[in-house]
Order: structure tokens, then sequence, then C-alpha cells
């Protein structure tokens, strides 16, 4: 046997931690009935884990060893701190064979994961806690690490974590998976906590977008997550939709930090594994036969991803597409979406007569890709001074960098 | 846990200007729902407000005590009845409390009651919990 050294063993139970320490975590919740107690318990276990281990060997179960260590050592302290009210606040076992730590087989550890995920995502937290709370409790980020990723100072950070545990812990938001009846409302709202992760890092710009561009790893890592434990046909949509889009990353922007439209990417460089898996969770998804947004839009990205040329698009599946977006989910953006792809199948004209009408009514005034969009179409058609207005009532709008850029360089490019 | 349901409305849509047919209508789902959680044992008290046109706001500055005609926030929608329930936490306290008939035309705020040692003295409640 090889002789370990200190160091090996900090390797040994950093890996350890890597793999195992979010899935304590979930599980030392439930034991513990608070997420600050829980997470203290959890540190301590790790603790516990660099003195022992390398006296006794790492244990044939080091989850069940580690869920054991923290629990003993949480009530430990409860104790030692003389808090005889809190000795109440620490649940009644519910599982008395969780005493031997051996109520952890994988349906309850499994189930731990899942209320940890729904708690986290719960209606009642507003979504900017939801988010902040996913990244530190799920994926285990730093309150550094997730306010450097969203350009937001880590006290604003530290101080929504703090405040939704609060909320959870006053409010008595239950640890525990909806129920059947509940779920459909209560997985969306987990749907889109990590769609926002995604986006988050999707739509960061080069240049500074290293650490934003791990949102949408941290996004796509949550979604398989959640697949696994949770094999719903939206969840398996959105996984196949944030493939499909982060396949297109390395081509959607030049060296220089420019965006680069669909139409005009390399699609030599867009990723084919990722388009392969994303594909074939479309196909699973939509064979489910209860396909929603996601489901469809993975499906519209699939469309274009297959497309080895941007010539050889299947616009008119595409707008079908659009048609059934449409009535799962109406929304203004998508029926831009559509316009554009109507644009794409039938000619400028026809495009500029639907985005026109959305605008007419008075949606999407301030958005700004409508009139980028709209402007797009009139340059087509040598409409220049139409383009011209839609292009500046878009700049306008912009507070993006890359995007801003992109749309002074389209101006200058129109004939005077 | 206690749960303090506030049943807000817009004032025009409160029980005072329903038809009577309508009204006799919502009072029925209301004997109805006030029932079932009885029944279920999560009901502890409830009243229905008269509206906001009667209220009188009252304030204590310096000594000096001020009131002012009507509620406090003129905002779009009114209280206009609680429920205070009983539910074992916050899913099962949205459970119940998308019951409330008013919920489907007005809206209904949720608010956990605090049940900590010093508040329960103060308010002479504290007996009562052991």
């Amino acid at each position: 046997m090889i002789e370990k050294t200190a160091q090996n063993w900090g390797e040994i139970i950093d890996a350890v931690y890597r793999t195992e320490s979010r899935r304590v975590l979930a599980t030392l919740i439930r034991l513990l009935g608070d997420f600050d107690i829980a997470e203290e318990a959890l540190h301590d276990a790790f603790r516990a884990a660099l003195e022992q281990w390398p006296r006794d060997g790492v244990p044939d179960n080091p989850r069940a060893w580690l869920v054991s260590a923290g629990r003993f050592k949480a009530i430990d302290a409860i104790r030692r701190n003389a808090r005889f009210d809190a000795l109440d606040d620490v649940p009644e076992q519910t599982d008395p064979s969780t005493e031997d730590g051996i109520a952890l087989d994988t349906e309850n550890v499994e189930d731990d994961q899942l209320r940890l995920i729904f708690t986290c995502c719960h209606p009642a937290l507003a979504p900017d806690a939801q988010v902040a709370l996913t990244l530190r409790e799920i994926c285990g980020l730093t309150t550094e690490e997730i306010a450097h990723a969203f350009l937001i100072a880590p006290t604003t950070i530290a101080q929504r974590i703090v405040r939704a545990k609060a909320k959870i812990r006053d409010a008595r938001i239950p640890y525990q998976v909806p129920s059947r009846a509940e779920l459909p409302d209560r997985l969306d709202s987990v749907l889109r906590v990590i769609y926002l992760v995604f986006n988050e890092g999707y739509s960061a710009s080069a240049g500074t977008s290293l650490t934003r561009h791990d949102l949408s790893a941290e996004a796509i890592r949550l979604g398989r997550l959640l697949m696994e434990l949770l094999p719903e046909p939206e969840v398996i949509g959105l996984l196949a939709l944030m493939l499909l889009h982060e396949s297109r990353r390395a081509a959607r922007t030049s060296p220089a930090g420019e965006v680069i439209l669909l139409d005009d990417q390399d699609r030599s460089r867009w990723n084919r594994d990722q388009i392969s898996e994303g594909t074939a969770l479309v196909e699973r998804a939509l064979s489910s036969g209860l396909a929603g947004p996601y489901s469809i839009q993975a499906a519209i990205s699939a469309v274009h991803a297959n497309a080895r040329q941007a010539a050889e698009t299947d616009w008119t599946e595409i707008v079908g597409l659009y048609d059934v977006l449409m009535r799962t989910d109406p929304s203004p953006v998508i029926e831009l979406n559509r316009a554009v792809a109507v644009a794409m199948r039938d000619g400028p004209s026809a495009g500029i007569v639907l985005i026109d009408a959305i605008l007419d009514r008075g949606d999407l005034a301030d958005y700004r890709l409508a009139h980028a969009a709209r402007a797009e179409l009139c340059r087509r058609l040598g409409r220049n001074a139409d383009a011209r207005a839609s292009f500046q009532q878009a700049l306008g709008l912009t507070r993006q960098e890359t995007e801003r850029r992109f749309i002074e360089r389209r101006l200058a490019e129109l004939p005077k | 846990m206690k749960y303090l349901c506030l049943i807000c409305a817009d004032p025009s849509a409160m029980m005072e200007f329903m038809s009577p047919a309508d009204s006799e209508k919502h009072f029925n789902e209301y004997r109805q729902f006030t029932e079932t959680i009885r029944k279920n044992g999560q009901y502890l008290a409830c009243n229905r407000l008269l509206p906001p046109a009667s209220a009188i706001t009252v304030r204590v500055r310096n000594g000096n005590v001020s009131t002012t005609d009507g509620p406090f926030a003129e905002t779009k929608e009114q209280l206009g009845g609680y429920y205070l329930i009983e539910a074992r936490d916050q899913d099962d306290a949205i459970r119940i409390g998308s019951g409330i008939p008013g919920a489907r035309f007005g809206c209904v705020e949720i608010r956990p009651v605090a049940e900590d040692i010093e508040t329960l003295e103060a308010l002479g409640l504290a007996a009562a919990q052991s």
C-alpha cells in the first residue's frame, strides 16, 4: 500500500468534496431542518474527515459517513451552546434508520436533492433570490463567484441569500418535493431559474465573458442533474434547448467580440457533440406528446442546428413550430420570432407586415430586437430610410456594448 | 403554524356592488369553503370587512391623535376580509388560501403569524400555546 502524504489526503478529500458535498448538504438540511446549521455541519464533517480519514482510511460509504458526522456535530454544537430552546428546532427524526446513517439509499438522497432544488426555486422567493440560492446551495458557488458572474456586489448577493433563508425559515417553506398536482407549476419555477442562469451566461459578451460563460455551464449541469432526478418532458426539452444554444457559442462572436448573426456564422465551428445530444433529447421530449414551450423552442433550435448552411434551413418547419408555440405559450416575443421566420419563408415584406402589426398594437415598442428585426428586413428590401429609422430606435434601446457596436456597424453600412 | 390570509380586491368588485344573485352565489361559496376548512381543522377565525370607504385611519404623533378618512394606502386592491388558518407549512397555506373564493376575483396575501416567545408573551398568548 502506498503511504499517502498529507497533500494526497487533501486532494482525496477535495475530490470527495466536489462530488459529494451538495448531496451531503441536501440530506443534512432535511435532517437538521435549517440551511445555516446544515452548512456549518457540512464544514464540520469535512474538517472531521481531514482529521480521521488519514488515520482510519476512507470509509466504505463516504457520503453516509459525512452525513452522520455532520449531523452528530450539529446536534452536539446545539447542546454545547446550551440553546435549550433551539433543541426543539431540531426536527424529530422522521426516519429512525438514519440514526446509523443507513437511510441514505439512492432514492432518499435523490429526493433530498430534489427537495433542495424545489425549495431554492420556491415561488414564494423573489426570482433573483431563487437564482442566488440555487447557485449557492445546489451548485456550491461561493457568494463572490455568484456576484462576479452577475456583476453585482458580493454584499448584495449575500443579503439576498440571507433574506431567502430567513423567509424559508419564517414562512416555513417546506423541504419537500411537490405533489403531482402541484408539480407542473412548481417545475416551471425551477426551469425558469435554470434558463435564467443559462441566459445570463449566454448573452454575455466576449472579453469579459469568461466567468459569465461558467454560468451557462452551471445551468447545463443543473439541467442534467434535474433530468437525472426528474425526467419530465420539459426538463428534457430545456436541457436540449441549452445544449443547442451552447453548441453555437464559438461561432456567435468574432475574435474581437463582435456579434455574428445566425446566417453569417461559420457552421463548421458549431459543436457537433452538443448538437447531436441536443437533437436526440428534443426527439425524446417531443415523443412524449407532452412537449411544452422549452421542448418546442429546442425543436426550432434543432432545425437550425441541423442545417449545414443557412440557405438549407427548413423555414416551413420553423414557422410550423412557432405556430405550435403560439398556441401553447403565446407572447409578443414569440410572435416576433414567428414573423422573422415567415419573412425567411415568404420574403421580407410578409415579415414586415407582421412586425408592424405587433408594433401598431403597442406591444414590444421598447423591445430593441423588434426594431432591429424590422430594420434588417427593410434593409433587405432596399427601404433604407425605414431601415435607418428602425436601427436608430433599436440603438436607443440597447444597453449591451456588443449589440450597440453591431447596430452602429449596420447603420454605417446602409447606403446614404 | 398560523397564517393570515388577507383577501384583497378592487373595491368595486366587493360584495356590496354585486347583483343580488351574484352576491348570494358568492356568499354560498364562502359558506362552503369555510365549512370545509372548519371540518379539516384548518379554521381559526375569519371576518368580512365593510368596503374601504367605511375606513378611518388613526395615527398618533407626539401624543396627538389624528384621523384621516379612508384606508391608509390608496391602492387599487383593498382588504376585504381575512381568514386566520392553521396550516402545516407554506405550501399547505397556499393550498388552503387558493381555495378562498375571493382569490378568483382579487388576490389573497398569505402571511405567517409571528409565534416567537416575545410576541406571544407581549400579546398575552403565551399560556394558550403551551
